[in-house]
């Protein structure tokens, strides 16, 4: 009955939010739950069909979508498609469920709040994904999110969830320490072309958790995910359950992967850009197979999906190509730049950095990120934004000659001045400068209306 | 002081103290020394190993998180307080930024452990329950073409006191500072310099680089030579703009 109230509650901020314009991903939840503090527990409780929540500090968007291709082939997906990942979003996802009866549940949740939201959505499966360093201002360091998780991990384990994780990532083989071997199944990649060779800059992980001496990587893929072990007690990473075992990029717009895993291996070709996307999509098809979908299917679905927003988006501007490849935090960045460097040189690049609590108010991060690599392949570089001038520092400390920055403060008229010379332009926004930008391009009629 | 035309910077366990992109900081300085022509090494000192103190002419020491300054905190008080006491009691240049600030103190009390500093300047500091977190903007006494004003951004637990020894770098204008009620941000003993403030720090400051470089180098700033500053100058102005200072 009070869940029956709260919904109706919902449903009617949902519809005036909608007449006032607004998006109400977050609000119509957040009344809910103030209705029903179950609201969530109690939706969830309708869902028949498997339900995942993935967690991750890149990749959740883009992973979720892929897992939610392959489950719309035989349910109706019920989640928060739109990116509002913490409790008032996943809420808000709930209040409406599609006319079809069979019901599957597919959440991405923020890595902050995983104990809290995670719990009230008792996944059959939680997939978690990787951690990197973030916005610190908002998150605070790595260690306090590996402890939440950790605290995290042991009630929905205890509440019947079965866990998907990185084995490349020691946070999070730490994380699941205390699991049975057979609540994990573990993905990683054994990829050699790949291998960094060394830890990047970025990296977080370089002591063991557990004896405090520094890991050995036999190989680094991706920031500080790679083949890593302690001489000094021992711990390595686990054994892997599904691989990626090859990894072809096609420039910066698509790949080509090869997967093992316990139903053979598998190639694919993924209209997404870079390793990071490699990554997402043997976590999602190893999801995808714990939760028992037909491979072949899972497959079709995966090669036809399509960049979520903003992550790998692109589209086209007055006969201009632009592709749009969200950064947020120096691991992430980075990828998007090792993929940029698949592309051809002469790239013309706006860089779009703001401030806001999404994007991280502390913008120091662009400082380590390595820009350095990316910069004998920029033609011209413009720069927007809230903190445009700090970009363009950041580029010409990296060796980027002055004159081939460009500042234009606006985002929307420095796509416009970088597409006025260019046949093909890379935009790399912050979280709120893509949405801003996307907002006008909406609009205008460019690109579809996803927030 | 003798004169030097080589910045040498001696970087305190670049491995652990790194969090807050102090390697922007130490890009700064080497890109503006190149482009002067001033020779730039930077060496780093990891555990166990002492502060060429004899080879270097300016010290940095960066910020990490708990786990990794507890590390270094150990190695610091055993291998490299002696030396490093030293340099701040004669004021040579040096940079500490965050955790770096906390550990030239007596100590730091976190909420389990109390780790020990160096005690080099007269200050203490305890983690309080909240982090101060957001933009800042401080008043120095430095001068600098922007009549001493340095922005950044800050984001700590510890709340650090002055004792009656110490002099702040400056004081709060907009932000929290060393405690969030003092006024108080940093501290300085002539050319050694302890901060909150990162963002970083140099970047957002260009002057200061140039005054760090020319106090490490033994000569006047203006001996430094101009350079185009307009990104610098902008990038000053976008941080300030951020911590609420419109000028």
């Amino acid at each position: 009955m009070r869940t029956a109230l709260a919904r109706l509650l919902g449903l009617l901020a949902a519809f005036v939010l909608r007449a006032l314009g607004r998006a109400g991903t977050t609000v119509p939840g957040r009344v809910a739950l103030a209705a029903d503090p179950n609201f969530t527990a109690d939706r969830r409780a309708r869902i028949d069909g498997p339900v995942a929540v993935v967690s991750a500090t890149n990749g959740k968007t883009t992973t979720s979508a892929l897992i939610a291709a392959a489950l719309g082939r035989d349910f109706s997906v019920v989640g928060n498609f739109e990116g509002a990942n913490m409790a008032g979003g996943i809420a808000s996802s709930l209040i409406r469920f599609p006319a079809r009866d069979e019901l599957a549940g597919l959440f991405e949740v923020d890595e902050f709040w995983l104990g809290d939201v995670a719990t009230d959505l008792s996944p059959d499966i939680v997939l978690l994904g990787n951690l990197f360093r973030d916005q610190l201002d908002r998150y605070g360091e790595l260690d306090t999110i590996l402890e939440r998780w950790h605290e995290a991990v042991g009630g929905l384990h205890a509440g019947g969830s079965a866990f998907v994780a990185c084995a490349d990532d020691p946070g999070i083989a730490w994380v699941l320490r205390d699991l049975p071997d057979e609540a994990v199944t573990w993905f990683g990649c054994t990829a050699g072309s790949v291998d960094l060779g060394r830890l990047p800059h970025a990296a977080d992980s370089d002591a063991c958790r557990r004896c405090g001496e520094p890991l050995e990587y036999s190989a680094v893929y991706l920031g500080h995910l790679g083949d890593w072990s302690c001489s000094s007690c021992g711990l390595q990473r686990p054994t892997l359950d599904f691989e990626l075992t090859a990894f072809t990029p096609r420039g910066a717009k698509a790949i080509a992967i090869d997967l093992k895993g316990p139903d053979g291996l598998r190639s694919l070709s993924l209209p997404l850009p870079g390793l990071y996307n490699a990554y997402n999509a043997i976590s999602a098809w190893a999801v995808c197979s714990r939760l028992g979908l037909d491979p072949n299917s899972t497959a079709q679905a995966f090669s036809s999906t399509a960049a979520a927003f903003g992550r790998g988006e692109h589209f086209s501007l007055s006969g201009t190509d632009v592709q749009m490849l969200l950064v947020k935090n120096p691991t992430g960045a980075n990828e998007v730049i090792r993929a940029l460097a698949d592309e051809p040189e002469g790239l013309t690049l706006q860089f779009i950095l703001n401030d806001q609590i999404a994007d991280g108010r502390d913008v120091s991060w662009i400082w380590d990120t390595d820009v350095d690599v990316l910069v004998p392949r920029i033609g011209r570089l413009i720069c927007s934004g809230h903190r445009a001038d700090e970009a363009a520092l950041r580029f010409k400390y990296a060796g980027l000659p002055p004159e081939r920055i460009t500042v234009v403060d606006d985002p929307r008229l420095g796509l416009e001045t970088a597409a006025s010379t260019a046949e093909e332009v890379w935009v790399l926004p912050t979280y709120t400068a893509m949405l801003a930008l996307r907002s006008g391009l909406t609009s205008e009629g460019v690109v579809e209306k996803v927030v | 002081m003798p004169t030097s035309s080589r910045l040498k910077v001696a970087v305190l366990y670049p491995d652990h103290l790194n969090i807050y992109a102090d390697r922007g900081n130490l890009a700064f300085l080497q890109r503006r020394c190149e482009w002067r022509g001033i020779g730039f090494e930077s060496v780093a000192v990891g555990f166990g190993e002492s502060i060429p103190v004899n080879d270097a002419n300016l010290i940095y020491i960066g910020g990490g998180q708990d786990r990794d300054q507890a590390l270094c905190a150990g190695d610091l008080v055993g291998v490299k307080a002696a030396a490093l006491k030293d340099w701040f009691a004669n004021g040579q240049p040096l940079l500490a930024v965050c955790g770096g600030f906390q550990l030239l103190g007596l100590s730091y009390s976190g909420r389990n452990e109390t780790i020990p500093g160096i005690a080099a300047a007269d200050l203490e500091t305890a983690a309080g329950s909240s982090r101060l977190i957001g933009p800042i903007a401080i008043r120095t006494d430095l001068g600098g073409p922007t009549d001493g004003v340095l922005a950044g951004f800050e984001n700590h637990a510890g709340r650090t006191h002055l004792g009656p020894k110490a002099t702040p770098l400056g004081r709060v204008i907009k932000g929290h500072g060393n405690d969030g009620e003092s006024g108080f941000e940093g501290v300085r003993n002539g050319s050694s310099i302890g901060t909150y403030l990162h963002g970083p720090l140099l970047p957002k400051n260009w002057w200061l680089a140039d005054w760090l470089i020319a106090r490490s180098l033994g000569i006047e700033v203006e001996k430094l030579g101009d350079l185009d500053d307009d990104f610098e100058r902008k990038a000053h102005l976008s941080a300030a703009r951020a911590a609420g200072l419109n000028e």
